[in-house]
């Protein structure tokens, strides 16, 4: 297989494909709008969705060739693409991957299509510039794990949110202009201080050759050499950024509003993808460039402390969620929270464990808000205490619904347990008692979600509206698209071995780096 | 070559585009003046405008290709003057395009209003090439006298009235600042030429001089009127409010952006020899800016009020540009007036085009829906409020606009990090009221009872998708502009690095 890539230069250009192909897809939905105007809805609803779910499969497919050209073990990036954009201000447009980086462009090109056929017959208006704004949301997604230079990674940074604004805004729920705003308002007061941040490094790395760089190596090789002035607060502007977009406690207020007003394919996305963007920025930026900083006894005491109380926080407050969408919103946080814990363990195995729950976190929640839609479009209700028995009515639904369920707890033998339990195994060797912490929640989520599908599909059928809903079980669009989401789920849980030797290589890298950092700044003797 | 401006025929060659444009009024006002008033002779006037308009632009063009330079004179022949000049016909040719049509709607058959943006255009000018105290307050005069006319145009009007009256007394009360302000560094320097008042300050030590000192503060108070910094912002909301749209948005575009060359000029050339002495002042006042304009915005309810205030926000900003002091910062200065020209323009296009016939008044609510109706109209106005937001590839320039900034900012000896840190927090604050609008445009219904709107036409629609395709387009691909702008920085000078001691910045 790899012959057959490198033979077509899969690796010289597939990256700049992958970010440019979407924005192709938003163009040809743009015109295609615009021919379409003034024709039924119901016409323009069905033309945009296959051309947009087109785009997405072409994508998803290309993409797919990442999982054999992508040398994980090799120390230099694969895939990469290094060309000038404003030479003026050392500014380059350069993309690459790593293992880490490889497993969440593939996450976010295999779910698109599944968030594409999420929204099939719920998004009914003004469809074309519906899925025009996913593709060039997907752009902007892709370009955030790929970026290898500083400033090209705060622009993919920024294009996600006017898309995503847009989306919650326009296609979301009752409340949706409060929660697009917030959602918009946090993640920018976060993102542009992290902007000061990198106009500051870029000029501090620039200062030895006179030309301001922001290039990823250049200003990684420069925090190795030399002490970074301001490194405590650069750390803090990134940190912060980052922090709003996991969410971490307790910065994750605008996730629940934006979660729930959201439409199903908007929650797919922010749940399975964006909230990964943050994770996978500590990953790459923020641990990386200021490793004493983030290693310090304070601020890592902090940041974990933060995770290990967003866990339980989570868990907690999901227990008590009347509405089953905030309920999966509060669960992302506590699942996020292990992300965190992962990271800031800092052994290979928390860093893998995190890894692995950010993926499989992206699966399961994702199925989850992709269920939750399709009982909502049956519904059009979300309330907990208006289901039940459901399971009688909607037997293929309710069989979905509790493996997805099941793997989000993390039960042995699916995705969930894989990442939890080496998170909980590689933080114990240095954070035993966050560990321990961290551990119960996962006996909260066992409760807040088991109960919580009790309450849909067992319980006793009374409601009328839920008896009215026999024969309109799943459909075999809907079958068709949670079952690559059953698949993974099951195939992680049992043999999670691929995924984990991918990213294995990157994070024992980190690991190793931040070590050789931290001990050095312990024989200098200075203190960051 | 080197100019002489002592030569007649040298002085006329470095003056080609100012008098190209003037001489040019001239006729066209004898013109104006020839007909009755119509709309047809109206327009006919605007086309001859905007035609002289291009030929000042392709004479400023020919003129800065010649790469003539002088040394010393009332005159700079320098990348900073042709960029400005650019900028500010630029802002000059947009305006008067929108006018020719919006002033049919609006009822002004005035055929001299197009006559009063080109002498306004021609101040400007002068004023982007002073280098004398006098120079400089013949531009400013030059500049304003036409713009008080042009912020009165509209007679019919009662607010226009209320607005253009204050703008007169309160402009004049400032040129009285500025005027008093010149008489007194002339008084302690003997000078007027930009240059040899820095020499004077530093062969005498003047820096502690109080005549000096309160020279220079009172020439801070006149040009802050002239850029609508707060707290001498006051008369801006109201102004813009009572003026025709497209006046409105040459007022907030052009005018800003002649004041901030003259600023950077008399800061840059004259001043920075006593950088200790006014950074923090001038730091404090870009604050105050920033932070008031930012507040106050939130809370408008009538787009032309709250782009007003966003005006007085982006002042705020240009001055921790001229703070940062460095070549970088003068030539992030013109980046980011031309990003703010373009999108200024494209805004009072937009606030025109769907103002309803006969009204000034254009309450956020009307925009509600309009998505819906006019989607291109939307999309366009997002573009715009998108860059005012310093916004990547949406608001394309607008985002390269503030990362200029404040790279010069920290980049600057002072190292203005905090400085930068409030200005991204102030743009924060400024999501909330662009993001007000973008709201009502796309997310919210259209009113049942909504008034139709009326198509815009060709002009105004060349001017929205010509500004809106080059926002996004410098915004993706900067590098085609920087090299301009950056060879439009000049230096701050003489740099006397005994003389430069860098404060602690606030």
């Amino acid at each position: 297989m790899n012959a057959v890539l490198q033979g077509m230069g899969y690796n010289g250009w597939i990256l700049p494909v992958l970010l440019a192909l979407p924005l192709l897809g938003a163009v040809t939905m743009a015109v295609q709008g615009i021919g379409a105007r003034g024709q039924d809805t119901l016409v323009q609803m069905q033309q945009a969705r296959r051309t947009a779910l087109l785009f997405f499969v072409a994508e998803a497919v290309l993409s797919l060739g990442l999982w054999w050209s992508v040398d994980v073990s090799s120390l230099a990036w694969q895939g990469l693409v290094d060309l000038p954009w404003i030479p003026q201000w050392g500014i380059r447009f350069t993309v690459g991957l790593d293992g880490i980086a490889l497993m969440l462009v593939l996450l976010t090109t295999l779910l698109m299509p599944l968030a594409v056929l999420g929204s099939w017959t719920s998004i009914r208006e003004r469809t074309h510039s519906y899925y025009a704004l996913l593709l060039v949301l997907t752009t902007g997604m892709l370009g955030v794990f790929m970026a290898l230079d500083l400033v090209l990674f705060y622009v993919m940074w920024e294009v996600m949110l006017v898309p995503m604004y847009l989306i919650i805004g326009v296609w979301g729920g009752q409340r949706r202009l409060y929660a697009s705003l917030k959602f918009f308002l946090y993640t920018m007061i976060g993102s542009l201080l992290m902007l000061v941040a990198i106009v500051w490094l870029g000029l501090l790395a620039g200062e030895s050759t006179g030309a301001p760089t922001f290039s990823y190596d250049a200003i990684l090789q420069m925090s190795r050499t030399t002490q970074v002035t301001g490194a405590f607060w650069l750390f803090g502007a990134f940190a912060l950024a980052f922090a709003v977009k996991v969410p971490m406690w307790p910065f994750h207020t605008w996730l629940p509003d934006a979660h729930v007003e959201a439409p199903t394919a908007g929650s797919v996305i922010l749940a399975a993808i964006m909230l990964k963007m943050g994770t996978f920025g500590f990953i790459r930026f923020a641990v990386p460039l200021f490793p004493e900083v983030a290693m310090h006894p304070t601020v890592r005491a902090v940041i974990l402390a933060l995770a290990v109380i967003g866990i339980v926080y989570g868990a907690l407050v999901a227990l008590v969620q009347p509405d089953v969408k905030k309920l999966v919103a509060y669960s992302s946080v506590s699942h996020l929270g292990f992300v965190m814990l992962g990271i800031f363990a800092m052994t290979v195995e928390a860093l893998q464990g995190a890894l692995m729950v950010t993926i499989s976190h992206g699966i399961s929640t994702g199925a989850l808000f992709l269920l939750i839609g399709m009982l909502y479009e049956r519904r059009h209700t979300r309330q907990l205490a208006d289901f039940g028995g459901i399971a009688k009515v909607m037997p293929v639904f309710a069989v979905m619904l509790t493996i997805v369920a099941l793997s989000s707890i993390g039960v042995p033998g699916t995705n969930g347990f894989v990442g939890e339990f080496l998170v909980l195994l590689g933080s114990f060797t240095t954070q035993p008692v966050h560990a321990v912490i961290a551990a119960t929640s996962v006996i909260f989520a066992a409760a807040y979600l088991l109960w919580a599908v009790q309450r849909v599909i067992y319980n006793p059928l009374t409601k009328p509206e839920n008896q009215a809903l026999k024969g309109f079980d799943l459909n075999w669009r809907e079958i068709g698209l949670l079952t690559p989401l059953l698949i993974g789920i099951l195939w992680l849980g049992v043999y999670p071995k691929p995924v984990l030797q991918k990213t294995e290589a990157a994070a024992a890298r980190l690991v190793r780096a931040v070590d050789v950092a931290v001990s050095n700044a312990r024989r200098v003797g200075g203190q960051p | 070559m080197i100019y002489d401006l002592a030569v007649p025929s040298q002085l006329l060659a470095a003056l080609l585009p100012d008098l190209t444009l003037m001489g040019g009024a001239i006729l066209l006002l004898l013109a104006a003046a020839w007909r009755p008033e119509s709309d047809a002779h109206q327009r006919l006037i605007g086309r001859g405008a905007m035609g002289l308009v291009v030929l000042t632009m392709g004479s400023v063009i020919a003129t800065a290709l010649r790469g003539a330079t002088v040394t010393d004179g009332p005159i700079a022949m320098d990348g900073f003057r042709w960029t400005m000049d650019l900028v500010i016909l630029l802002g000059a040719l947009g305006t008067i395009a929108i006018s020719t049509e919006q002033h049919v709607r609006d009822g002004i058959k005035h055929p001299e209003s197009h006559v009063l943006v080109l002498f306004a255009a021609s101040g400007m000018m002068i004023l982007a090439a002073a280098r004398d105290l006098m120079v400089i307050f013949l531009g400013i005069e030059i500049m304003s006298v036409a713009v008080y006319v042009l912020a009165g145009l509209n007679r019919r009007s009662s607010r226009a009235a209320e607005g253009a009256l204050k703008y007169f007394l309160l402009g004049a009360f400032a040129t009285g600042f500025l005027l008093y302000g010149m008489a007194l560094i002339y008084g302690a320097t003997g000078e007027t030429r930009l240059q040899e008042i820095a020499a004077a300050l530093i062969r005498h030590s003047l820096a502690l001089d109080p005549m000096f000192l309160v020279g220079m503060g009172l020439l801070l108070i006149g040009l802050a009127f002239k850029v609508a910094a707060v707290p001498f912002h006051m008369w801006a909301p109201d102004v813009y409010d009572g003026a025709p749209a497209p006046i409105a948005g040459f007022m907030a575009a052009s005018v800003k952006a002649a004041a901030f060359a003259t600023f950077l000029r008399i800061w840059y050339e004259t001043f920075y020899s006593v950088y200790g002495l006014w950074a923090n002042t001038v730091a404090w006042v870009a604050i105050l800016t920033m932070v008031v304009g930012n507040v106050v915005a939130l809370s408008q309810t009538n787009i032309k009020r709250m782009l007003a205030y966003s005006s007085i926000v982006h002042s705020g900003y240009l001055l921790v540009a001229v703070t940062a002091g460095t070549a970088v910062a003068s030539g992030a200065v013109t980046f980011y007036l031309l990003a703010y020209t373009l999108a200024t323009l494209g805004a009072f296009a937009v606030v025109g085009a769907l103002q309803p016939v006969g009204e000034t008044d254009a309450p956020i609510a009307s925009y509600e829906g309009l998505w819906t109706v006019r989607p291109w109209l939307a999309v366009g106005m997002a573009i715009y409020l998108l860059a005012f937001l310093g916004f990547p590839v949406f608001g394309g320039m607008g985002f390269f606009a503030k990362w200029y900034l404040l790279s010069a900012a920290i980049a600057s000896p002072g190292r203005l990090v905090l400085l930068s840190v409030i200005v991204v927090l102030t743009s924060v604050i400024s999501a909330g009221y662009y993001l007000s609008i973008i709201r009502a445009m796309f997310m919210k219904p259209r009113a049942a009872d909504a008034p139709e709107i009326p198509a815009a036409g060709p002009l105004t629609r060349t001017v929205l998708v010509v500004a809106a395709v080059l926002i996004v387009a410098l915004g993706i691909l900067p590098g085609q502009i920087t090299p301009l702008t950056a060879r439009s920085g000049f230096a701050p000078h003489p740099v006397d690095p005994a003389l430069l001691s860098i404060p602690a910045q606030p």
